[in-house]
Protein backbone atom coordinates (compact mmCIF):
# COMPACT_ATOMS: atom_id res chain seq x y z
CA UNK A 1 0.00 0.00 0.00
CA UNK A 2 2.59 2.10 0.82
CA UNK A 3 4.19 1.92 -3.04
CA UNK A 4 0.34 3.24 -4.47
CA UNK A 5 0.89 6.62 -2.01
CA UNK A 6 4.33 7.00 -3.33
CA UNK A 7 2.97 6.63 -7.15
CA UNK A 8 0.18 9.55 -6.75
CA UNK A 9 0.28 11.84 -9.65
CA UNK A 10 1.46 14.40 -7.44
CA UNK A 11 4.58 16.36 -8.78
CA UNK A 12 6.67 18.25 -6.38
CA UNK A 13 7.51 21.78 -7.41
CA UNK A 14 11.42 21.31 -7.53
CA UNK A 15 11.73 25.37 -7.72
CA UNK A 16 10.97 25.45 -4.06
CA UNK A 17 13.29 22.99 -2.50
CA UNK A 18 17.08 23.62 -2.08
CA UNK A 19 19.56 21.28 -2.16
CA UNK A 20 19.42 19.16 -5.21
CA UNK A 21 22.36 19.79 -7.22
CA UNK A 22 24.88 19.21 -3.78
CA UNK A 23 23.03 16.02 -2.59
CA UNK A 24 22.46 14.25 -5.22
CA UNK A 25 25.64 15.46 -6.31
CA UNK A 26 27.35 13.95 -3.22
CA UNK A 27 25.01 11.00 -2.80
CA UNK A 28 26.60 9.53 -6.63
CA UNK A 29 29.94 10.24 -5.37
CA UNK A 30 30.03 8.39 -2.46
CA UNK A 31 27.77 5.65 -4.25
CA UNK A 32 30.60 5.75 -6.62
CA UNK A 33 33.65 5.79 -4.85
CA UNK A 34 32.26 2.91 -1.97
CA UNK A 35 30.21 0.72 -4.40
CA UNK A 36 30.31 1.53 -8.05
CA UNK A 37 34.43 1.30 -8.13
CA UNK A 38 35.38 -1.34 -6.45
CA UNK A 39 32.60 -3.48 -8.13
CA UNK A 40 33.64 -2.65 -11.71
CA UNK A 41 37.04 -2.95 -10.68
CA UNK A 42 36.16 -6.47 -10.52
CA UNK A 43 34.64 -7.07 -13.73
CA UNK A 44 37.91 -5.12 -15.13
CA UNK A 45 40.50 -7.53 -13.58
CA UNK A 46 38.34 -11.06 -14.50
CA UNK A 47 37.82 -9.13 -18.31
CA UNK A 48 41.86 -8.72 -18.36
CA UNK A 49 41.88 -12.45 -17.66
CA UNK A 50 40.70 -12.56 -21.30
CA UNK A 51 37.97 -15.27 -22.31
CA UNK A 52 39.60 -18.55 -22.85
CA UNK A 53 40.86 -18.14 -19.20
CA UNK A 54 38.04 -17.28 -17.53
CA UNK A 55 36.15 -20.12 -19.11
CA UNK A 56 38.94 -22.02 -18.50
CA UNK A 57 39.01 -21.20 -14.27
CA UNK A 58 35.13 -21.55 -14.17
CA UNK A 59 34.87 -24.92 -15.72
CA UNK A 60 37.46 -26.43 -13.67
CA UNK A 61 35.66 -29.41 -11.99
CA UNK A 62 36.73 -28.22 -8.09
CA UNK A 63 34.73 -24.61 -9.20
CA UNK A 64 31.70 -26.69 -10.97
CA UNK A 65 31.12 -28.78 -8.15
CA UNK A 66 31.74 -25.77 -5.53
CA UNK A 67 28.79 -23.82 -7.45
CA UNK A 68 26.54 -27.11 -8.07
CA UNK A 69 26.97 -27.63 -4.31
CA UNK A 70 25.95 -23.59 -3.66
CA UNK A 71 23.12 -23.97 -5.82
CA UNK A 72 21.62 -27.04 -5.06
CA UNK A 73 21.77 -26.36 -0.90
CA UNK A 74 20.48 -22.75 -1.42
CA UNK A 75 17.71 -24.18 -3.83
CA UNK A 76 16.44 -26.88 -1.20
CA UNK A 77 16.89 -24.42 2.15
CA UNK A 78 15.28 -21.81 0.15
CA UNK A 79 12.34 -24.13 -0.84
CA UNK A 80 12.35 -25.23 2.71
CA UNK A 81 11.75 -21.79 3.21
CA UNK A 82 9.26 -21.04 1.07
CA UNK A 83 7.23 -23.86 2.92
CA UNK A 84 7.78 -23.46 6.29
CA UNK A 85 8.08 -19.99 5.63
CA UNK A 86 3.97 -19.70 4.37
CA UNK A 87 3.15 -21.92 6.98
CA UNK A 88 4.64 -19.41 9.49
CA UNK A 89 3.19 -16.31 8.09
CA UNK A 90 -0.12 -18.26 7.94
CA UNK A 91 0.08 -18.86 11.80
CA UNK A 92 0.91 -15.47 12.58
CA UNK A 93 -1.51 -13.69 10.77
CA UNK A 94 -4.35 -16.17 10.86
CA UNK A 95 -4.59 -17.28 14.14
CA UNK A 96 -4.34 -16.15 17.74
CA UNK A 97 -2.40 -17.61 20.71
CA UNK A 98 -0.27 -16.94 23.63
CA UNK A 99 3.38 -15.59 22.75
CA UNK A 100 2.21 -14.57 19.01
CA UNK A 101 4.00 -11.26 19.07
CA UNK A 102 7.20 -12.86 20.79
CA UNK A 103 7.60 -15.51 17.71
CA UNK A 104 6.64 -12.50 15.36
CA UNK A 105 9.72 -10.91 17.01
CA UNK A 106 12.00 -14.01 16.26
CA UNK A 107 11.48 -14.12 12.91
CA UNK A 108 14.15 -11.30 12.49
CA UNK A 109 16.73 -13.15 14.57
CA UNK A 110 18.66 -14.13 11.50
CA UNK A 111 19.07 -10.68 10.27
CA UNK A 112 20.28 -9.39 13.32
CA UNK A 113 22.78 -12.29 14.63
CA UNK A 114 25.89 -12.13 13.08
CA UNK A 115 26.63 -15.27 10.66
CA UNK A 116 29.64 -16.79 12.20
CA UNK A 117 27.67 -16.53 15.55
CA UNK A 118 24.60 -18.46 13.59
CA UNK A 119 27.35 -21.00 12.66
CA UNK A 120 29.04 -22.14 15.53
CA UNK A 121 25.76 -22.20 17.54
CA UNK A 122 24.47 -24.59 14.95
CA UNK A 123 27.84 -27.13 14.04
CA UNK A 124 27.37 -27.10 18.23
CA UNK A 125 24.13 -28.18 18.12
CA UNK A 126 23.77 -30.44 15.42
CA UNK A 127 27.30 -32.33 16.32
CA UNK A 128 26.56 -35.99 16.84
CA UNK A 129 26.81 -35.21 20.49
CA UNK A 130 25.12 -32.12 20.39
CA UNK A 131 21.28 -31.36 21.45
CA UNK A 132 20.13 -32.19 17.90
CA UNK A 133 22.50 -34.35 16.58
CA UNK A 134 22.50 -36.80 19.28
CA UNK A 135 18.03 -36.79 18.87
CA UNK A 136 19.30 -37.71 14.97
CA UNK A 137 22.33 -39.66 14.79
CA UNK A 138 20.44 -42.77 16.13
CA UNK A 139 18.60 -43.24 13.31
CA UNK A 140 21.73 -42.52 11.10
CA UNK A 141 21.22 -38.92 10.23
CA UNK A 142 24.37 -36.84 10.14
CA UNK A 143 24.05 -33.49 10.08
CA UNK A 144 27.05 -31.06 10.88
CA UNK A 145 30.14 -31.45 8.58
CA UNK A 146 28.16 -33.06 5.68
CA UNK A 147 26.49 -30.84 3.12
CA UNK A 148 22.86 -31.28 5.13
CA UNK A 149 24.57 -28.95 7.65
CA UNK A 150 25.06 -26.38 5.15
CA UNK A 151 21.49 -26.76 3.97
CA UNK A 152 20.39 -26.44 8.06
CA UNK A 153 22.68 -23.28 8.24
CA UNK A 154 21.10 -21.77 4.63
CA UNK A 155 17.49 -22.64 6.11
CA UNK A 156 18.38 -20.20 9.17
CA UNK A 157 19.98 -17.21 7.18
CA UNK A 158 16.46 -17.64 4.57
CA UNK A 159 13.97 -17.79 6.79
CA UNK A 160 12.72 -14.35 8.11
CA UNK A 161 12.27 -13.70 3.65
CA UNK A 162 9.94 -15.38 2.75
CA UNK A 163 7.55 -14.96 6.04
CA UNK A 164 7.71 -11.14 6.05
CA UNK A 165 7.72 -11.14 2.16
CA UNK A 166 4.33 -13.28 2.64
CA UNK A 167 2.55 -11.54 6.01
CA UNK A 168 1.65 -8.27 4.46
CA UNK A 169 -0.31 -9.90 1.82
CA UNK A 170 -1.53 -12.97 3.58
CA UNK A 171 -2.89 -9.21 6.38
CA UNK A 172 -4.69 -7.53 3.21
CA UNK A 173 -6.22 -10.37 1.77
CA UNK A 174 -9.66 -9.84 1.39
CA UNK A 175 -12.10 -12.03 3.79
CA UNK A 176 -14.81 -11.43 1.56
CA UNK A 177 -13.42 -13.57 -1.24
CA UNK A 178 -12.71 -16.13 1.37
CA UNK A 179 -16.47 -16.19 2.70
CA UNK A 180 -17.84 -15.97 -0.95
CA UNK A 181 -16.22 -19.64 -1.52
CA UNK A 182 -17.22 -20.96 1.77
CA UNK A 183 -20.66 -19.99 1.28
CA UNK A 184 -20.29 -21.71 -2.21
CA UNK A 185 -19.66 -24.88 -0.44
CA UNK A 186 -16.10 -24.83 -0.91
CA UNK A 187 -13.83 -27.19 1.72
CA UNK A 188 -11.01 -25.26 3.64
CA UNK A 189 -8.03 -26.88 1.63
CA UNK A 190 -9.95 -25.83 -1.40
CA UNK A 191 -10.80 -22.46 -0.66
CA UNK A 192 -6.62 -22.32 0.56
CA UNK A 193 -5.70 -23.84 -2.41
CA UNK A 194 -7.74 -22.47 -4.77
CA UNK A 195 -8.26 -18.45 -3.59
CA UNK A 196 -6.06 -17.94 -1.36
CA UNK A 197 -2.89 -19.30 -2.58
CA UNK A 198 -2.71 -17.93 -5.94
CA UNK A 199 -3.02 -14.81 -4.91
CA UNK A 200 0.00 -14.57 -2.23
CA UNK A 201 2.09 -16.95 -4.73
CA UNK A 202 4.10 -13.74 -5.99
CA UNK A 203 4.90 -12.47 -2.58
CA UNK A 204 5.97 -16.12 -1.42
CA UNK A 205 7.90 -16.48 -5.15
CA UNK A 206 9.93 -12.95 -4.25
CA UNK A 207 10.38 -14.32 -0.73
CA UNK A 208 11.88 -17.14 -2.23
CA UNK A 209 13.77 -15.66 -4.77
CA UNK A 210 15.42 -13.28 -2.03
CA UNK A 211 16.34 -16.83 0.58
CA UNK A 212 18.05 -18.20 -2.47
CA UNK A 213 20.12 -15.10 -3.82
CA UNK A 214 20.79 -14.30 -0.21
CA UNK A 215 21.87 -18.54 0.54
CA UNK A 216 24.09 -18.64 -2.89
CA UNK A 217 26.62 -15.75 -1.08
CA UNK A 218 26.31 -16.80 2.23
CA UNK A 219 29.82 -17.89 3.71
CA UNK A 220 29.61 -16.79 7.53
CA UNK A 221 27.26 -19.34 9.05
CA UNK A 222 28.06 -22.21 6.38
CA UNK A 223 31.84 -22.43 7.02
CA UNK A 224 31.84 -23.90 10.49
CA UNK A 225 29.03 -26.39 9.99
CA UNK A 226 30.06 -27.72 6.36
CA UNK A 227 33.04 -29.67 6.95
CA UNK A 228 34.76 -27.78 4.03
CA UNK A 229 36.12 -31.17 2.22
CA UNK A 230 37.02 -29.72 -1.71
CA UNK A 231 34.94 -30.98 -4.34
CA UNK A 232 32.48 -32.63 -1.36
CA UNK A 233 31.37 -29.88 1.09
CA UNK A 234 32.94 -26.67 -0.17
CA UNK A 235 30.49 -23.94 -1.11
CA UNK A 236 31.49 -21.23 -3.98
CA UNK A 237 32.58 -17.83 -1.61
CA UNK A 238 34.37 -20.13 0.41
CA UNK A 239 36.27 -21.57 -2.91
CA UNK A 240 37.00 -17.87 -3.44
CA UNK A 241 38.36 -17.48 0.44
CA UNK A 242 40.96 -20.37 -0.44
CA UNK A 243 41.68 -19.34 -3.93
CA UNK A 244 42.68 -15.83 -2.16
CA UNK A 245 44.85 -17.38 0.85
CA UNK A 246 46.60 -19.15 -2.03
CA UNK A 247 47.21 -15.81 -3.79
CA UNK A 248 45.64 -17.22 -6.91
CA UNK A 249 43.65 -13.55 -7.16
CA UNK A 250 42.96 -14.34 -10.78
CA UNK A 251 41.04 -17.89 -9.77
CA UNK A 252 39.41 -15.78 -6.57
CA UNK A 253 38.39 -12.88 -9.23
CA UNK A 254 36.68 -14.93 -12.06
CA UNK A 255 34.93 -17.27 -9.62
CA UNK A 256 33.33 -13.63 -7.96
CA UNK A 257 33.01 -12.28 -11.44
CA UNK A 258 30.97 -15.47 -12.68
CA UNK A 259 28.95 -14.94 -9.13
CA UNK A 260 28.11 -11.63 -9.47
CA UNK A 261 26.48 -12.18 -12.60
CA UNK A 262 24.37 -14.99 -11.42
CA UNK A 263 23.18 -12.59 -8.44
CA UNK A 264 22.10 -9.99 -10.62
CA UNK A 265 20.13 -11.82 -12.83
CA UNK A 266 18.62 -13.28 -9.65
CA UNK A 267 18.40 -9.21 -8.47
CA UNK A 268 16.41 -8.68 -11.73
CA UNK A 269 13.98 -11.84 -11.47
CA UNK A 270 12.97 -10.66 -7.76
CA UNK A 271 12.48 -6.91 -9.34
CA UNK A 272 9.77 -8.79 -12.09
CA UNK A 273 8.59 -10.91 -9.18
CA UNK A 274 7.71 -8.32 -6.97
CA UNK A 275 6.43 -5.51 -9.57
CA UNK A 276 4.47 -8.42 -10.53
CA UNK A 277 2.99 -8.94 -6.90
CA UNK A 278 2.43 -5.18 -6.62
CA UNK A 279 0.42 -5.14 -10.06
CA UNK A 280 -1.65 -7.68 -8.64
CA UNK A 281 -2.21 -6.29 -5.27
CA UNK A 282 -3.37 -3.02 -7.36
CA UNK A 283 -5.76 -4.65 -10.07
CA UNK A 284 -7.92 -6.14 -6.67
CA UNK B 1 7.93 -5.10 7.44
CA UNK B 2 7.87 -1.52 9.11
CA UNK B 3 3.89 -0.96 7.98
CA UNK B 4 2.80 -4.30 9.84
CA UNK B 5 1.75 -2.95 12.86
CA UNK B 6 -0.91 -1.07 11.88
CA UNK B 7 -2.18 -2.77 8.61
CA UNK B 8 -3.22 -5.68 10.85
CA UNK B 9 -7.12 -6.04 11.30
CA UNK B 10 -8.47 -7.48 14.33
CA UNK B 11 -8.57 -11.01 14.41
CA UNK B 12 -11.67 -12.70 15.60
CA UNK B 13 -10.61 -15.74 17.35
CA UNK B 14 -14.42 -16.89 17.44
CA UNK B 15 -14.12 -17.39 13.89
CA UNK B 16 -12.62 -20.78 13.88
CA UNK B 17 -15.74 -22.07 15.57
CA UNK B 18 -15.77 -26.34 14.48
CA UNK B 19 -13.73 -28.63 15.80
CA UNK B 20 -12.30 -30.04 12.90
CA UNK B 21 -11.03 -26.42 12.37
CA UNK B 22 -9.47 -26.23 15.65
CA UNK B 23 -7.28 -29.15 15.43
CA UNK B 24 -6.27 -28.05 12.18
CA UNK B 25 -5.11 -24.49 13.80
CA UNK B 26 -3.79 -26.12 16.91
CA UNK B 27 -1.45 -28.64 14.47
CA UNK B 28 -0.82 -25.42 12.15
CA UNK B 29 0.73 -23.29 15.27
CA UNK B 30 2.42 -26.66 16.45
CA UNK B 31 4.33 -27.06 13.37
CA UNK B 32 5.46 -23.19 13.20
CA UNK B 33 6.43 -23.45 16.64
CA UNK B 34 8.18 -26.41 16.63
CA UNK B 35 9.64 -25.21 13.07
CA UNK B 36 10.91 -21.40 14.96
CA UNK B 37 12.33 -24.09 17.76
CA UNK B 38 14.65 -25.50 16.06
CA UNK B 39 16.01 -23.51 13.87
CA UNK B 40 15.88 -19.86 15.72
CA UNK B 41 15.52 -20.61 19.52
CA UNK B 42 17.69 -23.28 20.24
CA UNK B 43 20.65 -21.45 18.23
CA UNK B 44 20.40 -18.74 20.54
CA UNK B 45 20.10 -20.77 23.42
CA UNK B 46 22.99 -23.03 22.98
CA UNK B 47 25.49 -19.75 22.81
CA UNK B 48 24.20 -18.44 26.12
CA UNK B 49 24.26 -22.12 27.30
CA UNK B 50 27.89 -22.59 26.29
CA UNK B 51 29.01 -19.68 27.25
CA UNK B 52 28.47 -20.02 30.86
CA UNK B 53 29.06 -23.55 30.99
CA UNK B 54 32.53 -22.80 33.03
CA UNK B 55 30.91 -20.72 35.57
CA UNK B 56 30.66 -17.14 35.50
CA UNK B 57 34.47 -16.66 36.19
CA UNK B 58 35.58 -18.42 33.07
CA UNK B 59 32.98 -16.35 30.78
CA UNK B 60 34.20 -13.22 32.20
CA UNK B 61 37.83 -14.39 31.79
CA UNK B 62 37.22 -15.01 28.13
CA UNK B 63 35.73 -11.50 28.02
CA UNK B 64 38.57 -9.44 29.85
CA UNK B 65 41.42 -11.08 28.01
CA UNK B 66 43.59 -8.33 25.96
CA UNK B 67 43.16 -9.97 22.44
CA UNK B 68 39.05 -9.80 23.36
CA UNK B 69 39.50 -6.36 24.47
CA UNK B 70 41.01 -5.36 20.98
CA UNK B 71 38.71 -7.48 19.32
CA UNK B 72 35.61 -5.48 20.91
CA UNK B 73 37.72 -2.22 20.71
CA UNK B 74 37.96 -2.45 16.90
CA UNK B 75 34.29 -3.41 16.50
CA UNK B 76 33.28 -0.34 18.23
CA UNK B 77 35.71 1.95 16.31
CA UNK B 78 34.78 0.55 13.04
CA UNK B 79 30.96 0.86 14.11
CA UNK B 80 31.87 4.80 15.27
CA UNK B 81 32.82 5.28 11.66
CA UNK B 82 30.96 3.25 9.61
CA UNK B 83 27.69 4.21 11.16
CA UNK B 84 27.66 8.05 11.07
CA UNK B 85 29.39 7.77 7.70
CA UNK B 86 25.96 5.40 6.42
CA UNK B 87 23.87 7.95 8.26
CA UNK B 88 25.00 10.89 6.66
CA UNK B 89 24.82 9.09 3.45
CA UNK B 90 21.27 8.18 4.02
CA UNK B 91 19.97 11.16 4.65
CA UNK B 92 21.41 12.86 1.29
CA UNK B 93 20.37 10.08 -0.55
CA UNK B 94 16.45 10.01 0.46
CA UNK B 95 16.52 13.80 0.22
CA UNK B 96 17.58 13.91 -3.47
CA UNK B 97 15.45 11.02 -4.19
CA UNK B 98 12.55 11.98 -2.52
CA UNK B 99 12.47 15.47 -2.93
CA UNK B 100 12.70 16.13 -6.62
CA UNK B 101 11.93 14.52 -9.51
CA UNK B 102 14.65 13.31 -11.98
CA UNK B 103 15.49 10.82 -14.68
CA UNK B 104 17.17 7.00 -13.71
CA UNK B 105 15.84 8.00 -10.19
CA UNK B 106 14.62 3.86 -9.69
CA UNK B 107 18.27 3.07 -11.45
CA UNK B 108 19.99 4.84 -8.40
CA UNK B 109 17.69 3.05 -5.95
CA UNK B 110 19.20 -0.03 -7.20
CA UNK B 111 22.75 0.62 -7.21
CA UNK B 112 22.23 1.80 -3.64
CA UNK B 113 20.56 -1.85 -3.42
CA UNK B 114 23.44 -3.47 -4.79
CA UNK B 115 25.90 -4.48 -1.73
CA UNK B 116 22.63 -6.19 -0.65
CA UNK B 117 22.98 -8.76 -3.53
CA UNK B 118 26.64 -8.62 -3.46
CA UNK B 119 27.94 -11.79 -1.13
CA UNK B 120 29.89 -10.96 1.61
CA UNK B 121 33.18 -12.74 0.49
CA UNK B 122 33.02 -10.76 -2.59
CA UNK B 123 32.47 -7.64 -0.76
CA UNK B 124 35.66 -8.08 0.65
CA UNK B 125 37.32 -8.96 -2.53
CA UNK B 126 36.77 -6.15 -4.18
CA UNK B 127 39.06 -4.08 -1.39
CA UNK B 128 41.69 -6.70 -1.79
CA UNK B 129 41.88 -6.35 -5.61
CA UNK B 130 41.68 -2.69 -5.31
CA UNK B 131 44.07 -2.15 -2.51
CA UNK B 132 46.20 -5.74 -2.00
CA UNK B 133 49.73 -5.79 -2.89
CA UNK B 134 48.74 -7.42 -6.39
CA UNK B 135 46.11 -4.48 -6.16
CA UNK B 136 45.61 -1.83 -8.44
CA UNK B 137 47.00 0.93 -5.70
CA UNK B 138 48.50 -1.53 -4.31
CA UNK B 139 52.09 -0.45 -5.45
CA UNK B 140 51.18 2.77 -4.73
CA UNK B 141 50.43 2.31 -1.43
CA UNK B 142 53.53 0.40 -0.40
CA UNK B 143 55.55 3.28 -2.15
CA UNK B 144 53.60 5.80 0.31
CA UNK B 145 53.90 3.00 3.44
CA UNK B 146 50.39 2.65 4.01
CA UNK B 147 48.47 -0.09 4.60
CA UNK B 148 44.75 -0.83 3.59
CA UNK B 149 44.48 -4.75 3.03
CA UNK B 150 45.57 -6.51 6.31
CA UNK B 151 44.72 -3.49 8.65
CA UNK B 152 42.02 -1.01 9.88
CA UNK B 153 41.16 0.81 6.65
CA UNK B 154 40.08 -1.96 5.01
CA UNK B 155 37.75 -3.38 7.54
CA UNK B 156 36.43 0.24 7.68
CA UNK B 157 36.29 0.17 3.61
CA UNK B 158 35.01 -3.82 3.43
CA UNK B 159 31.70 -2.90 6.19
CA UNK B 160 30.91 0.29 4.51
CA UNK B 161 30.13 -1.46 1.64
CA UNK B 162 28.19 -4.33 3.40
CA UNK B 163 26.01 -1.64 5.15
CA UNK B 164 25.80 0.76 2.88
CA UNK B 165 21.94 0.84 2.23
CA UNK B 166 21.12 0.41 5.48
CA UNK B 167 20.02 3.59 6.41
CA UNK B 168 19.09 5.59 2.67
CA UNK B 169 16.11 2.25 2.31
CA UNK B 170 14.73 2.88 5.73
CA UNK B 171 14.35 6.75 5.09
CA UNK B 172 13.30 6.78 1.36
CA UNK B 173 9.99 4.76 1.59
CA UNK B 174 9.22 7.28 4.36
CA UNK B 175 9.76 10.66 2.83
CA UNK B 176 8.31 9.30 0.18
CA UNK B 177 4.94 8.90 1.83
CA UNK B 178 5.40 12.35 3.73
CA UNK B 179 5.95 13.42 0.19
CA UNK B 180 6.93 17.81 0.21
CA UNK B 181 4.32 20.11 1.32
CA UNK B 182 5.68 20.43 4.73
CA UNK B 183 9.17 21.50 3.27
CA UNK B 184 7.66 23.70 0.92
CA UNK B 185 5.37 25.57 3.36
CA UNK B 186 8.25 25.95 5.48
CA UNK B 187 10.09 27.76 2.92
CA UNK B 188 7.13 29.70 1.58
CA UNK B 189 7.16 30.98 5.10
CA UNK B 190 11.14 31.53 5.11
CA UNK B 191 12.98 28.93 6.62
CA UNK B 192 16.01 28.38 5.46
CA UNK B 193 17.32 25.07 4.14
CA UNK B 194 18.79 24.25 7.19
CA UNK B 195 16.24 24.96 9.46
CA UNK B 196 13.78 23.09 7.06
CA UNK B 197 15.69 19.93 7.59
CA UNK B 198 16.63 20.41 11.10
CA UNK B 199 12.93 21.71 12.29
CA UNK B 200 10.29 20.01 9.68
CA UNK B 201 11.97 16.62 7.45
CA UNK B 202 14.38 15.24 10.69
CA UNK B 203 11.34 14.82 13.20
CA UNK B 204 9.42 13.58 10.55
CA UNK B 205 12.07 10.55 9.57
CA UNK B 206 13.22 10.38 13.18
CA UNK B 207 12.21 7.35 13.89
CA UNK B 208 12.90 5.70 10.84
CA UNK B 209 16.27 7.25 10.79
CA UNK B 210 16.93 5.61 13.87
CA UNK B 211 15.42 2.45 12.53
CA UNK B 212 18.32 2.38 9.72
CA UNK B 213 20.80 3.19 12.24
CA UNK B 214 20.06 0.73 14.50
CA UNK B 215 20.34 -2.38 11.58
CA UNK B 216 23.23 -0.76 10.28
CA UNK B 217 24.88 -0.89 13.48
CA UNK B 218 23.92 -5.10 13.93
CA UNK B 219 25.20 -5.70 10.87
CA UNK B 220 28.08 -3.40 10.90
CA UNK B 221 29.19 -4.89 14.51
CA UNK B 222 28.85 -8.48 13.42
CA UNK B 223 30.32 -8.29 9.71
CA UNK B 224 31.81 -11.97 9.08
CA UNK B 225 32.54 -12.34 5.60
CA UNK B 226 33.37 -9.31 4.00
CA UNK B 227 35.95 -8.43 7.18
CA UNK B 228 37.10 -11.90 7.52
CA UNK B 229 38.77 -11.35 3.71
CA UNK B 230 40.14 -7.96 4.18
CA UNK B 231 41.45 -8.43 7.83
CA UNK B 232 44.49 -10.40 7.96
CA UNK B 233 43.43 -12.15 10.79
CA UNK B 234 46.49 -10.50 13.03
CA UNK B 235 45.29 -11.23 16.43
CA UNK B 236 45.54 -8.42 18.68
CA UNK B 237 45.09 -5.70 16.01
CA UNK B 238 43.04 -6.51 13.04
CA UNK B 239 40.59 -8.70 14.57
CA UNK B 240 37.11 -7.74 15.27
CA UNK B 241 35.04 -9.70 17.74
CA UNK B 242 32.80 -11.89 14.94
CA UNK B 243 36.59 -12.73 14.00
CA UNK B 244 37.81 -13.44 17.46
CA UNK B 245 35.38 -15.46 17.66
CA UNK B 246 35.97 -17.65 14.68
CA UNK B 247 39.84 -18.14 15.74
CA UNK B 248 38.74 -19.29 19.91
CA UNK B 249 36.39 -21.54 18.10
CA UNK B 250 39.16 -22.98 15.43
CA UNK B 251 41.34 -23.37 18.63
CA UNK B 252 39.29 -25.67 20.37
CA UNK B 253 38.54 -22.91 23.27
CA UNK B 254 34.30 -23.29 23.13
CA UNK B 255 33.70 -21.57 26.22
CA UNK B 256 35.58 -18.16 25.50
CA UNK B 257 34.33 -18.64 21.61
CA UNK B 258 30.60 -18.47 22.92
CA UNK B 259 31.35 -16.03 25.51
CA UNK B 260 32.53 -13.37 22.80
CA UNK B 261 29.39 -14.63 20.89
CA UNK B 262 26.74 -14.13 23.51
CA UNK B 263 27.72 -9.93 23.34
CA UNK B 264 27.00 -9.80 19.92
CA UNK B 265 23.87 -12.26 20.57
CA UNK B 266 22.78 -10.19 23.14
CA UNK B 267 23.17 -7.20 20.77
CA UNK B 268 21.05 -8.74 17.87
CA UNK B 269 18.31 -9.32 20.67
CA UNK B 270 18.61 -5.76 21.93
CA UNK B 271 18.33 -4.41 18.28
CA UNK B 272 15.34 -6.49 18.08
CA UNK B 273 13.68 -5.76 20.79
CA UNK B 274 14.92 -1.66 20.18
CA UNK B 275 13.31 -2.70 16.63
CA UNK B 276 9.68 -3.52 18.05
CA UNK B 277 9.62 -0.44 19.34
CA UNK B 278 10.53 1.81 17.10
CA UNK B 279 8.46 0.17 14.20
CA UNK B 280 5.41 0.85 16.71
CA UNK B 281 6.48 4.51 16.72
CA UNK B 282 7.56 4.51 12.86
CA UNK B 283 3.38 3.33 12.32
CA UNK B 284 2.24 6.00 14.11
CA UNK B 285 4.75 8.76 11.86
CA UNK B 286 3.16 6.80 8.76
CA UNK B 287 -0.30 7.21 9.65
CA UNK B 288 -0.12 11.06 10.44
CA UNK B 289 1.04 12.46 6.85
CA UNK B 290 -0.96 10.12 5.21
CA UNK B 291 -4.14 11.61 7.44
CA UNK B 292 -3.46 15.16 6.34
CA UNK B 293 -2.08 14.59 2.75
CA UNK B 294 -5.66 12.10 1.74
Amino acid sequence: MSATISRLPFKPQPSVIPGFGITLGLTLFWLTLIVLIPLVSLFLKSASLGWPSFWEIITAPRVLLALRLSFSTSFIAAAVNGIFGLLVAWVLVRYEFPGRRLVDALIDIPFALPTAIAGIALTTLWAQSGWLGALVAPLGIEVAFKPLGIVIALIFVGLPFVVRTVQPVLQDFNKEVEEAAESLGARPWQIFFNVILPSIMPAALAGFALAFARALGEYGSVIFIAGNLPMVSEIAPLLIVIKLEEFSYPEATAIAAAMLVISFILLLIINALQRWAERRERRR
Amino acid sequence: MAGLAFTARPRKPGANGKPGQRVTQAVLIGIAVLFLGIFIVLPLAIVFSMALSQGWAAYVDALVEPDAISAIKLTLLTAAITVPANMIFGLLAAWAITKFEFRGKSFLITLIDLPFSVSPVISGLVFVLLFGLQGWFGPWLQEHDLKVVFAVPGIVLATMFVTFPFVARELIPIMQEQGTEEEEAAFTLGASGWQTFWRVTLPNVKWALLYGVLLCNARAMGEFGAVSVVSGHIRGHTNTMPLHVEILYNEYNFVAAFAVASLLALLAIVTLILKSVLEWKLARDRKQPIVHTA
